[in-house]
């Protein structure tokens, strides 16, 4: 995965709260491998709406989604992050999220930026008045919609790993001595933690 | 003096094997636990040429996919065959043991688990499924992880994690008849919001949880997530104990008592302390149902549908204002890690025996265990006569992907967790409700209080 810290795009406006990962991305889709890509599957079963903000000629090519509270609650479906990064989006600005969405975002170079609810919703008036070029700062934790800014922060840790593009994979090598440690101890102090058939 | 710990820092301190400058600990994971939905996981790895570090720490269960009937055929789609079979190649090749369609053993993960005796007090347990906080009802630390995160934890047997605040919910009088632990769950879901556990770790204390059969435990940590906390735990007890003693992964002899000596330090110190609290009154919860589309959007069944015209309102097609006792259903599930386990089919039976369902429905026990044992009690012969329809085990319509949907339009009572538009099938219309509550709506083809029909009635 490669990182990114600042970023250039259109915004589009989805003002609704609780939209979950199963209207994110209905489990029917789950099942194909991720090189069939995810992009089409997004909100699939919302956009049979005519007239569905996503599907307006302005939200062509948008890379922001403004959204509402607890954006992304429900399921750990990862696919929920695959479906909006397949169909271009970098970040997804609400009042708040789903925890395991925020999670697997930030492990597919996805932000997840929260702000207050009435600075999200100046957004989505701004965005529906017709503002949508929108800049990102990862670094600087700031956001500008047309001529308005804001501030936000993200999780130190989440920052770095959008920026680097990291992988916890390779990170955890480093400590591959550690943990060869750790389990050997354990396996004499937590004996019991180990699972056994029959009698010991 | 050393401060005083919450069950949190206990179980967090003894899985923690390094804790970076930037406040994000590595844990060990005792169990990790494998579904059909990771196969991105296994690509992942696959790509990148790595092995599972643990196939014994290791489990894999065909639950989401599985077809509840016809079992022989493998599913009723090619796609749902193919997933299945995509979960048997991964297992194969990583060495790790697979309970599939045709194992006795087979279940939805988080009823196995427990069942199994592998989900223990003290243990870590990740699964990539937000409702393995399941397991925290042993005194587990466990969560649910996505599919970057299981392929980390098939790869290193460890997952990365910052140790969150901890919410204490307690809970206090005593539940009325009729009324149990989903209620109990509903009810401080809706009071307090779909997402007021967000970023925290909830432990369940009180003694009405106290009380609570591990069941009833059971039910309640699983529906964690519905009000955003990714971990739910109860301080293990005897009643813990109890329930893993003798199972099969369960330690025995010498290695038991060593266990049970470490599992009696496992709870929250007098003192310790919470970074939220809030304290509910079991004698005031009446049965609770659904009436939107998200969780917290429940009441009490013998109030009225609240609020005003809303796109939930509109998706449900209620009015606000109409009473929720009466609203007609069009069909009944009981079935999902949430409400599938013995004594939920056992309340269901009390409901049902001797009376017939007005609509269709079917009853998909938690594990094929569980299953064994209601046939054993005779249930399955309460529900068949009620006209329900008695399949195997797995997820089915909780999430519909064995293709067990409900249809569009339809309004289904069901003791499932999630009522999101079109969670059980495109358009489908989801009642949360408990068991007993189901099988009531099942009698009168309506949204009913249980309450009175459980008179007379041996209620387990
Ligand atoms: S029963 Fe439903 S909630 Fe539980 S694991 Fe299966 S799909 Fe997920």
């Amino acid at each position: 995965m490669t990182g990114w810290t600042v970023h250039s795009g259109r915004a589009v406006s989805l003002p609704l709260d609780g939209v979950d990962t199963d209207q994110i991305i209905p489990a029917r889709f789950m099942s194909q491998p991720r090189s069939a890509g995810y992009g089409e599957f997004l909100l699939h079963d919302m956009r049979q709406d005519p007239g569905f903000p996503l599907d307006a000629p302005a939200a062509q090519g948008a890379s922001v989604l403004v959204s509402g509270r607890n954006f992304g609650s429900g399921s750990s479906r990862e696919a929920a992050v695959y479906a909006l990064v397949d169909a271009g989006f970098c970040a997804v600005i609400a009042p708040s999220f789903g925890d395991i969405f925020s999670a697997n975002a930030v492990n597919n170079g996805l932000a997840p930026i929260q702000l207050s609810k009435a600075e999200v919703d100046l957004l989505h008036s701004q965005i529906s008045a017709g503002t949508s070029s929108v800049d990102l700062d990862l670094e600087a934790g700031s956001l500008s919609l047309g001529r308005t800014s804001f501030e936000f922060s993200l999780d130190p840790v989440w920052t770095q790993k959008l920026i680097e593009g990291w992988d916890d994979i390779d990170l955890t090598h480093a400590w591959t001595a550690t943990i060869a440690e750790f389990r050997k101890a354990d396996r004499t102090a937590r004996d019991w933690a180990w699972p056994k058939c029959g009698p010991d | 003096m050393t401060a005083p710990l919450t069950l949190l820092d206990k179980l967090w301190s003894s899985h923690e094997i390094t804790r970076r400058d930037d406040g994000v600990s590595l844990l060990w994971v005792d169990r990790h636990l494998v579904h059909e939905g990771s196969h991105h996981a296994f690509a992942k790895l696959a790509d990148r040429g790595l092995r599972v570090a643990e196939p014994s720490l290791t489990l894999a269960v065909t639950d989401h996919y599985a077809p509840v009937r016809n079992r022989e055929t493998g599913g009723s789609t090619k796609q749902i065959r193919e997933m299945v079979d995509r979960l048997r190649r991964n297992a194969a090749a990583h060495d790790i043991t697979l309970l599939g369609l045709d194992d006795p053993r087979q279940g939805i993960v988080h009823v196995v688990g427990p069942e199994l005796g592998l989900t223990l007090p003290g243990l870590s347990i990740n699964c990539g499924d937000s409702h393995t906080s399941t397991h925290g009802a042993f005194g587990a630390l466990a969560f649910g992880i996505g599919a970057t995160e299981v392929a980390h934890v098939l790869a290193t047997q460890t997952i990365w994690q910052k140790k969150p605040p901890v919410m204490r919910l307690r809970f206090t009088g005593r539940l009325g008849p009729g009324v149990g632990a989903k209620d109990l769950a509903l009810n401080w879901i809706a009071r307090l919001g779909a997402d007021s556990a967000r970023g925290h770790a909830l432990e369940y204390a009180g003694p009405v949880v106290e009380a609570f059969s591990m069941e009833a435990r059971m039910t309640l940590c699983n529906l964690s997530i519905e009000g955003g906390a990714r971990f739910g735990m109860i301080a293990p007890d005897t009643a813990t104990s109890t329930y893993v003693e003798g199972r099969t992964f369960a330690p025995k002899g010498q290695a038991l008592e060593r266990a049970k000596a470490a599992w009696g330090e496992l709870n929250s110190d007098t003192d310790a302390e919470f970074s939220r609290e809030a304290s509910f009154d079991a004698a005031e919860i009446a049965p609770i149902v659904t009436w939107g589309t998200r969780p917290d959007q429940a009441a009490p069944v013998t109030s009225s549908v609240p609020g005003h015209a809303s796109d939930a309102l509109e998706y449900m097609d209620l009015r606000a204002g109409q009473p929720l006792d009466g609203i007609p259903v069009d069909q009944v599930f009981i079935g999902s890690c949430t409400n599938a386990r013995i004594e939920d089919l056992r309340a269901a039976a009390a409901v049902l025996s001797g009376r017939r369902s007005r609509v269709p429905g079917m009853i998909a026990p938690g594990s094929m265990a569980v299953k064994r044992q209601a046939e054993e009690e005779g249930l399955d012969q309460i529900f068949i006569s009620a006209g329900l329809e008695w399949v195997s085990a797995g997820c089915s319509m909780c999430v519909g992907m064995n293709g067990d949907q409900v249809g569009p339009g339809k309004r289904c009572a069901s003791t499932t967790n999630r009522n999101f538009r079109g969670r059980q099938g495109p358009g489908a219309r989801t009642h949360l409700m408990s068991p007993a509550m189901v099988a009531a709506a099942a009698v009168t083809g309506t949204i009913t209080d249980v309450r009175p029909m459980l008179a007379g009635r041996e209620v387990a």
